[in-house]
């Protein structure tokens, strides 16, 4: 049997009186495409953030490809082959892109314990960085600063510092949030075309752009998952309904 | 270019003892260990976004350290000198390791209560410190037959020390390190996420800025040949931060420029204007207003729209 690529069991967070996630389980299978949607306040962000690492859970156990995580620092994450992107864009306002994904890729590298070697321009790091900028579509404005760009392009910039450092598991935080409709496409469409090796775990509150990127998707709402199955299964499911439409 | 520059400046500082006076040489030479203390403290405030109000502890732990034990255990210079920088190292990374629980103003605070701390010893331990009488009677040492107690040679001296100190600082900042450093800065949650151990780097900054800061505390130690309390005392540390955010933090050259003015100010215009601490404070306003980000951004943007205007 393979080893998941992510294996959350039992995970339990409340604050005072609210509990934020309810005994949350759930399998990822290496190369899955998986979704979470909910409406907002289900819990998404805050279970995100115990998979990432900013929040410890009080209960449970969170693994990837088999590796206990679920108290280790956000730091060892990246370690352990988890790349994250954020819903509110964080980038390195006043570096260009290039410093921007070469930062990435040097947060898993040897490289960043060098005290006194310099960082140049025609490093090997600017140089990867440039091709990974490719990749995106952003080859023309490497050198312009992350604050400069349009909106659209720094959630692609957020993926391309996510994808250096090739990750094996990649968790995509709404990132088709405040985009308009013709970015969402070009989004959706990079995202698509990741390659297969790596896992996702997307979450997102507008269903109809996520929905085609997923086979399995689960339906949170009030810390719980409440609906599990595939695309068809999900929509017609009434608790769907309810929870979406509150009908 | 610039490096070509930077040659030009050192070879112009360097030929000032032939053409000035020892009351110009020896106000150089407080610039020049104003300067280093500034430039490591710019490592903190500037490239770490640490503001720290505490700075001062580091540059008299030092001195105090080479005082105390020339005076009292009767070392010499071959072993007071790096035993002072190595023992206020180590106390940067105890207080590095305290005071870094908290960032932004609980940071501050926390520099600022070690600061009093150490302040208030120096004061009160008289038996090791002599309190307020502080320690007096010290030497400046001779390397290698050359003697310091001569103005033009202890400028000399502090000269290659200052630009040692700034090329190993700029040499850090551009480093791999430094990237990772001033990316904590701007985005710590980020960079946890990228796999940085954000802690531990502004740790190194902490710790790596009160060493340079015990560098310019030698050299000031050995300038004045005596020691008082009030060279910890938050007025230092806050004419430090001054220094910094005038001349531009997070910047090579600005808290250098910082380190002149108040210099400057301190030494030559307080012979005619009683109030120099409200004059500092009026051409601090001026500069704030006019150059927000400090002397050396400032100036870069005028030349900037100069060279753009005449094209």
């Amino acid at each position: 049997m393979t080893t998941p690529a992510l294996e959350v069991r039992g995970l339990r967070k409340s604050y005072g009186g609210v509990t934020v996630t309810q005994d949350v389980s759930l399998t990822v299978m290496p190369g899955e495409r998986r979704l979470i949607i909910g409406p907002n306040g289900a819990g998404k962000t805050t279970l995100f953030n115990q998979i990432a690492g900013e929040i410890i859970p009080d209960a449970g156990t969170i693994k990837v490809f088999g590796q206990d995580l679920t108290r280790q620092p956000v730091s060892a994450r990246a370690h352990a082959g988890v790349g994250r992107t954020y819903q509110i864009i964080t980038l390195f306002p006043r570096d260009t892109l290039l410093h921007n994904v070469a930062m990435a890729m040097l947060g898993v590298s040897r490289k960043r314990f060098e005290f006194f070697n310099s960082l140049k321009p025609q490093d090997a790091l600017y140089q990867q960085a440039h091709d990974v900028l490719h990749s995106v579509g952003l080859s023309h404005c490497v050198g312009m600063k992350a604050s400069e760009i349009s909106y659209g392009e720094q959630r692609r910039v957020e993926i391309a510092m996510a994808m250096a450092q090739s990750p094996r598991l990649l968790l995509l935080d709404e990132p088709f949030a405040g985009l308009s409709h013709d970015e969402r496409l070009i989004v959706r469409d990079l995202i698509a075309s990741l390659p297969r090796e790596v896992t996702i775990v997307m979450i997102e509150h507008d269903m109809d752009v996520a929905l085609a990127f997923a086979e399995k998707i689960l339906v949170l709402h009030y810390g719980q998952l409440i609906v599990e199955g595939d695309r068809e299964t999900v929509v017609a499911h009434p608790r769907t309904r309810e929870v979406y439409l509150g009908a | 270019m610039q490096r070509f520059s930077i040659g030009l400046l050192l070879i112009t500082l360097a030929g000032l003892p032939l053409v000035a006076g020892e009351y110009f040489v020896n106000l150089g030479s407080q610039i020049l260990i104003a300067a280093i203390f500034a430039a490591s403290l710019n490592l903190l405030v500037g490239f770490a976004g640490l503001t720290s109000l505490g700075h001062a502890s580091y540059l008299g732990l030092s001195a105090y350290f080479c005082a105390w034990l020339s005076s009292k255990m009767g070392l010499g210079h071959a072993v007071t000198a790096p035993a002072a920088l190595l023992l206020t190292t180590v106390v940067g990374m105890v207080f590095g390791w305290i005071a870094l629980r908290a960032t932004g103003l609980g940071f501050l605070m926390l520099t600022l209560a070690l600061s009093q701390i150490v302040w208030g010893l120096a004061y009160r331990w008289v038996s090791v410190t002599n309190g307020d009488n502080g320690i007096s009677g010290l030497s400046r040492p001779s390397p290698f037959g050359i003697d310091l107690g001569v103005s033009n040679h202890f400028y000399w001296f502090a000269l290659i020390a200052t630009t040692l100190c700034v090329l190993l600082m700029a040499r850090l900042i551009h480093s791999p390190y430094g990237a990772s450093l001033r990316g904590t800065r701007d985005q710590h949650r980020r960079m946890s996420a990228l796999g940085f151990n954000v802690w531990g780097i502004r740790w190194v900054a902490f710790v790596v800025a009160s060493f340079f800061a015990a560098v310019a505390g030698l050299l000031y130690v050995y300038f004045h040949k005596y020691i008082h309390p009030s060279v910890m005392s938050v007025t230092v540390s806050a004419e430090a931060l001054l220094s910094v955010i005038a001349g531009g933090a997070g910047t090579i050259m600005g808290p250098l420029l910082g380190a002149l003015l108040v210099v400057v100010l301190k030494n030559y215009v307080s012979a005619f204007i009683e109030r120099w601490n409200m004059l500092l404070g009026i051409v601090f306003l001026v500069i704030v207003i006019f150059m927000p980000a400090g002397i050396k951004p400032g100036i870069d943007a005028l030349l900037g729209r100069l060279r753009r205007g005449q094209s």
